[in-house]
């Protein structure tokens, strides 16, 4: 539904956007990541059609952003960065000149109204001005509005930012349960929050997109994915590690905590990835030995490990 | 059930703009600003009418001493109106929902500017005593007093359209209305009798006829006495086109980066 193709945004001589390409399908729940002032929310202002890109193109339904902005902007529902608001305004006003601007009028509009205040749980504060809301309903007003014609594409830029950790799992549960007939996009800073609800990821970096797959792929790329981490008692932790090198598959093995006679170490892959073959040779070795084992587990990659790991060294370069 | 839409586009960009005229007079009447304006609006009219313009004094039946403020009025009146209008948009960050719903940028200036408009026609029809004082007090020319009302119409959308111009330059209100107080004022100057005879003194006549020619004070003053030329209200239309469509090249401007 929605295809971006060699996206770059210049502003001055400064790159915000560079070459950047996706496509997102109905069905699809694609998480943005990135550090702040990657590029996020300049690729979404372009793919909504609120800016236009420096070259490149965007489609969205068929339709391209430039050229035929009107039938593509009907097609999405936007969320903004800081879910903005007009503040003089009642939640129930906003919603009704944002369905009006959506070409719906009299029971259609009632009705869409009706929808989007029930999906956002908005019935305690409809006739209150949008100033007076807390955080976390002004953002529910604002997402209500995006999703009050009920679109078919979803673009979301920090779509939990600023609210409880109950607000955050609802609105998480309903980008979940919309994903799988709407194509979404959302950016996002809670690598939880990707896990729980994208079928892909893209990390974009510096302008540039660094890494592009489902949760699943990207956290494979960690270095301790795959890894094996034990727990052994009475032994000592040089006896340890000299043993489990000797295993064939295994790399470096370090130990990280040694307390009351427990010894904890991880043994990470020569190669990463996580095929469980580590964790059974390692076993077999235990068993052979009689280590007294506490633990034994394959560790799966973390993403933000995977995060820091792309992204950091740029970071700190830039500082 | 499936309706045929001959011309469906045109359709919706009425009810785009008359959704956005809507929200924006909404926008006015939530707040106390658009009463607290009606009232200082209608006290400023009556003291330069009545006080400063001898209304009674004149001892004749016609509302000149009415319509000769105006443009001094609406200096400051108007961009107080218009100074909002794209600036507060920027400051909230609406104008990335406003500009990313299925509207043109067309749409949505022609709607603000229209809402603020019918705002000040709305101050502007309050002023009716004075009407009705002149009828009940003497015998006025009536043509007159309508010709008056329309430029003074024409007079206000014009200032109108540049503080909307001004307001979309800037997140800042106050910069808004500062800048567009003195675009206003320099319409006012150009033609301005004590201005364009200082100018005489100097410049070739036909410059400062010239010069003359864009001043709002040359074209309202057609109207004032009820004769209404084709040429000032075109003048005024001109304006107000050209600042709209200023405003539109500004906010492309920004959008591009």
């Amino acid at each position: 539904m929605i295809e971006v193709e060699h996206l770059v945004k210049a502003f001055g001589p400064k790159l915000a956007v560079n070459d950047v390409s996706f496509t997102v399908e109905r069905g699809e729940v694609l998480g943005f990541l990135g550090p702040n002032g990657a590029g996020k929310s300049t690729t979404m202002r372009m793919v909504t059609g609120f800016i236009p890109p420096t070259s490149g193109r965007i489609t969205v339904g068929g339709y391209d952003m430039l050229e035929n902005p009107i039938p593509a902007k009907r097609l999405i529902g936007y969320l903004p960065e800081n879910a903005p608001g007009y503040a003089d305004m009642t939640v129930v006003g906003f919603l009704n000149f944002a369905a009006e601007l959506r070409g719906l009028q009299g029971e259609a509009k009632k009705k869409a109204v009706r929808r989007a205040v029930e999906l956002c749980f908005l019935e305690s504060v409809l006739h209150q001005s949008i100033d007076t809301l807390s955080k976390g309903y002004k953002h529910r007003t604002c997402l209500a509005q995006a999703l009050i014609h009920d679109p078919d594409i979803l673009v979301m830029d920090e779509p939990t930012d600023g609210l409880d950790p109950n607000q955050k799992h609802e609105v998480r549960n309903l980008i979940k349960a919309m994903g799988a007939s709407k194509a979404i996009i959302f950016s996002t800073h809670i690598l939880e929050e990707v896990e729980a609800a994208c079928t892909r990821v893209i990390i974009i970096d510096r302008g540039r997109i660094v890494a592009n797959g489902t949760p699943e792929e990207l956290k494979a790329r960690a270095a301790n994915a795959g890894a094996v981490r034990m727990r052994v008692k009475n032994i000592a932790p040089a006896a340890l590690t000299q043993a489990l090198a000797r295993v064939p598959g295994a790399g470096r093995a370090e130990v990280l905590a040694e307390r009351d006679g427990l010894v904890e170490v991880r043994v990470y892959p020569a190669r990463p990835g996580a095929d469980g073959a580590l964790t059974r040779d390692v076993a077999e070795l235990a068993a052979r030995e009689r280590w007294q084992l506490d633990e034994l587990h394959t560790e799966e990659g973390r993403l933000d490990e995977v995060f820091r790991s792309i992204t950091l060294p740029d970071t700190v370069r830039a500082q | 059930m499936k309706t045929v839409h001959l011309r469906p586009i045109d359709m919706s960009a009425w009810n785009n703009i008359a959704a956005i005229v809507k929200r924006e007079l909404g926008g006015y009447f939530t707040s106390p600003i658009a009463y607290v304006f009606l009232v200082i609006f209608l006290l400023l009219t009556g003291f330069f009418t009545f006080t400063v313009g001898s209304f009674f004094e004149r001892g004749e039946a016609s509302l000149v001493s009415f319509f000769t403020w105006h443009p001094w009025l609406y200096l400051f009146l108007v961009p107080a109106v218009g100074m909002r209008l794209w600036s507060e948009e920027r400051r909230l960050g609406t104008m990335e929902l406003l500009l990313t719903m299925p509207i043109t940028t067309w749409q949505a200036i022609l709607g603000k500017f229209l809402a603020s408009w019918i705002f000040l026609a709305l101050a502007l029809a309050l002023t009716f005593p004075v009407v009705v004082t002149v009828n009940w007090l003497g015998d006025p020319d009536n043509g007159v007093i309508v010709a008056g009302y329309a430029g003074s119409l024409l007079l206000a959308g014009a200032y109108l359209a540049v503080s909307c111009m001004t307001s979309a330059m800037t997140r800042n209100q106050v910069i808004s209305f500062i800048v567009s107080v003195l675009l206003c004022l320099f319409l006012i100057l150009a033609g301005y009798t004590p201005v364009t005879d200082l100018l005489s003194r100097f410049a070739n006549p036909r410059v400062v006829e010239v010069i003359a020619a864009f001043s709002v004070m040359t074209h309202f003053e057609g109207f004032q006495r009820g004769v209404v030329d084709l040429r000032d209200a075109v003048f005024f239309a001109s304006v107000m086109g050209f600042a709209l469509f200023a405003t539109g090249v500004i906010i492309r401007g920004q959008r591009a980066g």
